[in-house]
């Protein structure tokens, strides 16, 4: 229980998450109350359509929540300014970048606009940051060549490392394994982790690599109908929650080996 | 990393430099190069009418044409980024058309809505305004169409329409007007660098320059946006505050050059392709600088050849960018794989 000690990042408060349009209000989730850590890795796992996009996109201020609070270190979403949310909270995105002809360390060094001034002009304490995330996401080799050269998994590898040189409390990440093949799958996920490790920052990402997230993360939220639950992997298994996500006519959890089987 | 340049940018300026003078030298009369270096530095030449050329008009000419090249250089540059679309640029979106129309409306709907006024409105000053006007009015309707999809191919082809719009109204216009109000817009349609004196150049450069400073303060907004609109809100950006910015900017740059030196086709949309070409860069802080002295003498170039030296022709400037321009996005159409953006 000394989890309850940790500086909270991020904190909700019976929020409803969904979509307005015309008065006609779309509750995709509700009754949300989850609190995220500092230097904790955070799987977001649900079945398609359950609203874990909803859920990214309320937390990130991309859409409004539909009723409850969102706080992040303590102060309302609401609150934050352009560019305070964005030293707080940085985001990888499943969209591909608009200028592939950027080379990976110009991509990276676009993390640091925030802190830049008017023309964008690049400071030593921001190159040495840049070169920090580059190190730390092991692309050193790939730092002068061009985004359109790279494979997926390098290419999320890069975007890993701009999020890092925001350098925010809090990043983000939406499916950041589509795409990947399994061995790639599994080391995006172990990068997040060691990343979490190595500079204390709190990850939270989806993904639909229940098995993985399962093995790396500290805690998961799980995504159901009619309930959100936020626990560590452990006692999700315990409590039986990853049984309630998937309809049961044809993979079960086996929690011996804490993965899916087909029946 | 900028040091990688420095030696590209010493080269441009030299070549900039090379063409200026070059096309104060050429031109239907021919001045010996020795006086035309005089009538420069105001020393007195062998001939007096010489030192009036030089300096009343290959001078205000060949600056128009630095200007011209450069500021729809700028433009493209940053309709492509903003729109996201390779194939953007101030002509295809509309903003020349615009612009055509608002000239259109004071040469020719003058006399249409108001007979008495139409002499007082035809003034120089009149035309810019309208250009401006035309070209601010087209490229913000656009905007507002395409920020309601969001197909990049979709918000090229509104912008054609738009066109296809005010030429129609041109059209209908022109049907209207005298044979004479017909014939000064037509003029006006072939594009011209040298009807300008050092007055209304002056008014142009101010002008010129406002867009240049709002395109320079844009620079970090354009490389943010190159990571698509969603990062680069998560990264602070303001996009609604940028995107207004850089369409004043283009509007500024592009309605003014349209208004002065009539519709140019093809700079806009070919010299920012050129300079990726040469550069290999999408970084703004490069790619401002690099359009401009591409731009600018490209413009050069195309004017010198218009000109057809020592002959008492002047070919429309229009159709000589268009004749380098055309073959520009051939060639960068053909070698796609290979398209820099």
């Amino acid at each position: 229980m000394n989890t309850n000690n940790k500086h909270i990042i991020l904190k909700t408060k019976n929020l409803t998450i969904g979509y307005s349009a015309k008065k006609v209000q779309t509750v995709v989730a509700s009754n949300i109350n989850i609190e995220l850590h500092k230097g904790e890795l955070i799987g977001l796992v649900g079945a398609n359509g359950i609203g874990k996009s909803t859920l990214l996109r309320t937390l990130t201020n991309v859409q409004s929540s539909l009723s409850g609070e969102i706080f992040i270190n303590s102060k309302f979403l609401s609150q934050f300014n352009n560019i305070e949310l964005a030293k707080t909270l940085s985001l990888v995105l499943t969209e591909q970048i608009t200028s592939k002809n950027l080379s990976v360390f110009e991509l990276v060094a676009l993390g640091r606009q925030p802190y830049t001034n008017w023309i964008g002009n690049l400071s030593k304490n921001d190159i040495e940051i840049i070169i920090q995330s580059i190190k730390q996401t092991n692309i050193e080799g790939l730092k002068n060549k061009k985004c359109f050269e790279l494979s997926d998994g390098q290419l999320q590898k890069v975007m890993i490392a701009r999020a890092l040189a925001q350098d925010t409390d809090l990043i983000i990440l939406d499916e950041p394994t589509t795409h990947l093949d399994m061995y790639h799958k599994a080391y995006i996920l172990k990068l997040l982790q060691k990343l979490v490790k190595d500079t204390n920052k709190t990850i939270l990402f989806s993904s639909h690599e229940i098995d993985l997230a399962i093995q790396l993360c500290d805690k998961l939220i799980v995504m159901v109908k009619d309930s959100t639950v936020i626990d560590t992997p452990k006692n999700h298994i315990k409590q039986g929650t990853f049984n309630l996500l998937f309809p049961k006519d044809l993979i079960v959890f086996d929690e011996n080996s804490a993965a899916f089987k087909i029946k | 990393m900028k040091t990688n340049y420095r030696y590209s940018f010493l080269i441009l300026s030299i070549i900039l430099l090379f063409c200026f003078f070059t096309n104060i030298s050429l031109g239907s009369v021919s001045i010996p190069i020795k006086d035309v270096f005089n009538s420069l530095i105001g020393v007195s030449t062998s001939n007096e009418s010489w030192q009036y050329i030089v300096q009343n008009y290959r001078l205000p000419k060949a600056f128009t044409a630095i200007l011209v090249g450069s500021g729809l250089g700028i433009s493209g540059l940053m309709m492509q980024t903003l729109f996201r679309n390779p194939l953007a640029g101030p002509f295809v979106l509309g903003i020349t058309s615009g612009a055509s129309l608002g000239v259109a409306l004071i040469i020719m709907g003058a006399s249409i809505f108001g007979g008495a006024l139409a002499g007082l409105l035809i003034s120089k000053w009149s035309i810019v305004i309208a250009a401006s006007l035309g070209s601010f009015l087209v490229l913000l309707a656009v905007l507002i169409v395409s920020s309601r999809v969001r197909d990049t191919m979709a918000i090229l082809i509104i912008g054609l329409m738009f066109g296809s719009i005010t030429a129609a109204v041109v059209s209908v216009l022109s049907y209207f007007s005298s044979a004479e109000q017909l014939q000064q817009y037509i003029f006006w349609g072939f594009g011209s660098l040298g009807n300008l004196s050092w007055s209304e150049l002056l008014i142009f450069f101010i002008i010129y320059c406002f867009g240049i400073v709002l395109s320079i303060i844009s620079t970090k907004g354009l490389n943010t946006l190159l990571l698509g609109e969603n990062y680069a809100k998560s990264l602070g950006l303001n996009i609604k505050k940028s995107r207004l910015l850089i369409i004043i900017a283009t509007s500024l740059l592009a309605g003014t050059i349209t208004a002065f030196a009539g519709p140019i086709a093809f700079i806009g949309l070919a010299i920012p392709h050129l300079t990726r070409q040469i550069f290999n860069t999408s970084n703004h802080k490069i790619l401002l600088p690099a359009v401009f002295l591409f731009g600018a003498i490209v413009m050069l170039i195309c004017d010198s050849i218009a000109q057809l030296p020592t002959s008492d022709y002047t070919l429309p400037i229009n159709a000589i960018t268009s004749l380098i321009g055309a073959p520009v996005i051939i060639w960068l159409l053909v070698r796609k794989r290979k398209m820099i953006f």
